[in-house]
């Protein structure tokens, strides 16, 4: 995708690679007749690639389709089109039989640790629970002891494994969710704004988690969040998505230090400044207007409708994600042009 | 590891079992033991009746109609005798097996039918929520009563030999024909509500077939709105069955149950007679507090968020 990228990434095959991933889901009308009047365009030709041991964060407003592009991502919703490959494997096109064998490769961690663990089951079995479905994982005999292990490994007393979810904290319950997802040993975690349902503190707990698990297992993952600060910490490569498509893809310095696309500088402008001194000596830009519907983006530049550089040419035809002449990095925008809004000067 | 694991709570004292736990919960509550008493009560009644009376109910003596029970539990009539002359408590007590058999299978067959259905048509959509839902507007507008009579000329032919089968048989079809829907609607509103939550997506992300899913993350919690209303629905069950008394598709004479008692007792409560009503009715509304009490302590104490 980026030249520069690339060659430093030439070599191994991505573990995970989206591309021209497309989802649109029908908007149908009708009780018994139904007729398809539109389609949401959740997603709308989505190239990702990601690389064993690396994390490439997903950041964008809500209703962009990042959730969306999560399912695609772990085969939970088959692409309308484009491909999706897994370790080299398509699975965008797999039968619901034939997918399972993926699954081992490719888990989802949740956004909300509350509705993600089965009430009614306890902790052993949740955790537990890949075995019993994958069966020839783990033999019968050494399954208990496997869920203490994962247990452990996330940070919780292997004792718990007879509680409720309801006896655990928010972060706690992620912990169960993370120790879940990882029972299968999967090469990528996929994880759906894992930390914005908790509180702050425990936040940064989750984080750390995962970058030691990811230190200790090797996993890559597809960090999706609304947070810039969080995404900042822990991605090495950012992609920012808007109405269903990517406007600026590079590495965390090049996104956060050196924004090109006018929507990635107006989120990037929008993040608080923790110095209160500095407070103010910020530029901010302020966007006019909602997000269009994805039922009806706009024509060319999905964005032009709130961009304060669009013009006649933003409406016709749809800028690619290009570095351009003088970029550093790829950018969906006729007018990329670097401007400093993260610094904020006296 | 050092930051990250928690705090190392108390050791958790080994853990009991749901089961015995909720055992443990039930006996510590006063209503739940009188309403196991009554039902032990009720049990026994059905399962041998000759420790209750040592009369044959269907031995009647009409010159013996219509003795009160002015000797209380005491005496040739501990309960009176009805109408024909037949003694009342034996008449009570042999009534308690067909009707104890006829509830509890209809409950369990509608209750079966009513989940699966249910289930299958939250869980799937489609043709086949559209097709058992329809099935089951069909069978809420029907009249009951002109069900059974199409049901009745099925059985007609068959005649009663006696058994408990042939006995209780055609009331038991009859009302499990008419009575999953209620289950079928509250299993299928919430398998709707359950399957898009996240637990059952992570499920399907870890590869589980749709068996697992319907019967391990589904299904347990679908079933709660179904439980409470179980323990009403047997009353309504006895009820309705001394309707189809009238028709002739009821617990087949000389076999006879409380609802039919109920039915018959009502002729004569106005004359005087009401301890030929009031004894089933109380007996009825004994067992059905008895179920509701039980099934509602039962639910509190499996759940694992009020343990």
């Amino acid at each position: 995708m980026n030249a520069e990228l690339g060659q430093a990434e030439a070599g191994p095959e991505p573990v995970l690679e989206a591309t021209g991933a497309v989802k649109h889901y029908p908007v149908q009308r009708g009780i018994v007749i139904k007729r398809t009047v539109g389609h949401v365009q959740a997603v709308d030709g989505v190239d990702l690639k990601l690389y064993a041991g690396k994390t490439l964060g997903v950041v964008g407003e809500s209703g962009c389709g990042k959730s969306t592009l999560a399912k695609l991502l772990v085969g939970l919703e088959p692409p309308t089109s484009g491909s999706i490959k897994v370790l080299g494997k398509e699975i965008g096109n797999l039968s619901a039989r034939r997918i399972r064998s993926v699954r081992r490769d490719v888990q989802l961690v949740f956004q909300d640790p509350y509705t993600s663990l089965n009430p009614r089951m306890t902790v052993g079995d949740i955790v537990g629970e890949p075995f019993e479905i994958h069966t020839d994982v783990v033999p019968r005999a050494k399954r208990p002891a496997a869920v203490k292990e994962l247990l452990d490994m996330v940070g919780l007393s292997p004792d718990h494994v007879n509680r409720y979810p309801h006896q655990f904290s928010g972060g706690q319950r992620q912990r169960i969710g993370i120790a879940r997802a990882l029972a299968l040993r999967p090469q990528v975690l996929v994880c759906d704004e894992p930390v914005s349902a908790l509180d702050v503190s425990i936040q940064g707990q989750v984080i750390n988690l995962l970058e030691r698990l990811q230190d200790e297992l090797g996993l890559a993952y597809v960090f999706i969040a609304h947070d810039l600060s969080v995404v900042r910490h822990i991605a090495d490569e950012v992609a920012v998505m808007y109405l269903g498509k990517v406007v600026e893809y590079g590495t965390g310095a090049e996104i956060y230090d050196h924004p090109r696309h006018p929507y990635t500088q107006a989120l990037l402008s929008a993040v608080p400044v923790p110095d209160p001194e500095l407070r103010g000596h910020r530029e901010e830009i302020v966007l006019q207007g909602d997000v269009p519907s994805p039922i009806n983006p706009p024509s060319g530049c999905r964005f032009r409708t709130r961009c304060w550089k669009a013009t006649e040419k933003c409406a016709d035809e749809v800028p690619g994600l290009d570095v351009g002449d003088h970029g550093t990095h790829p950018t969906a925008c006729f007018y990329a042009e670097e401007r400093d809004v993260t610094h904020a000067v006296k | 590891m050092s930051e990250l694991t928690a705090p190392k709570a108390q050791p958790d004292a080994p853990q009991a079992s749901l089961w015995k736990d909720a055992f443990r919960t039930m006996a510590r509550r006063p209503d739940v033991i009188f309403a196991t008493l009554i039902l032990l009560f009720v049990f026994t009644m059905a399962a041998f009746p000759t420790l209750f009376t040592d009369k044959d109910p269907t031995y009647c003596i009409g010159r013996d109609a219509r003795q009160r029970p002015d000797t209380w539990f005491a005496g040739e009539h501990p309960l009176g005798t009805d109408g024909f002359g037949c003694d009342f408590a034996a008449t009570v007590v042999h009534g308690t097996r067909p009707t104890i058999v006829l509830a509890l299978t209809v409950m369990i067959l509608a209750v079966i039918i009513g989940l699966v259905l249910g289930i299958l048509a939250g869980y799937y959509g489609g043709w086949l929520d559209a097709l058992i839902s329809r099935a089951l507007d069909v069978f809420i507008v029907l009249p009951m009563l002109l069900g059974a009579i199409l049901l009745l000329s099925l059985f007609r032919n068959g005649g009663s030999s006696g058994g408990l089968l042939s006995t209780v048989g055609p009331p038991v079809i009859a009302l499990t024909v008419f009575g999953w829907m209620e289950f079928c609607r509250y299993t299928r509103a919430a398998t709707i509500e359950t399957k898009n939550l996240d637990y059952v997506t992570a499920a399907k992300c870890l590869g589980a077939k749709d068996r697992r899913i319907m019967f391990r993350h589904i299904l347990p919690n679908a079933i709660v709105p179904v439980t409470a209303v179980i323990p009403t629905t047997i009353g309504g069950i006895i009820v309705t069955e001394s309707a189809l008394a009238v028709l002739g598709i009821g617990v087949q004479p000389p076999a006879t149950s409380w609802g039919v008692l109920l039915a018959k007792g009502t002729e004569w409560a106005g004359g005087g007679y009401i301890y030929l009503f009031g004894i089933p009715l109380l007996l009825l509304i004994g067992t059905v507090f008895a179920f509701a009490t039980f099934g509602d302590a039962l639910r509190d104490a499996l759940d694992p968020k009020l343990r």
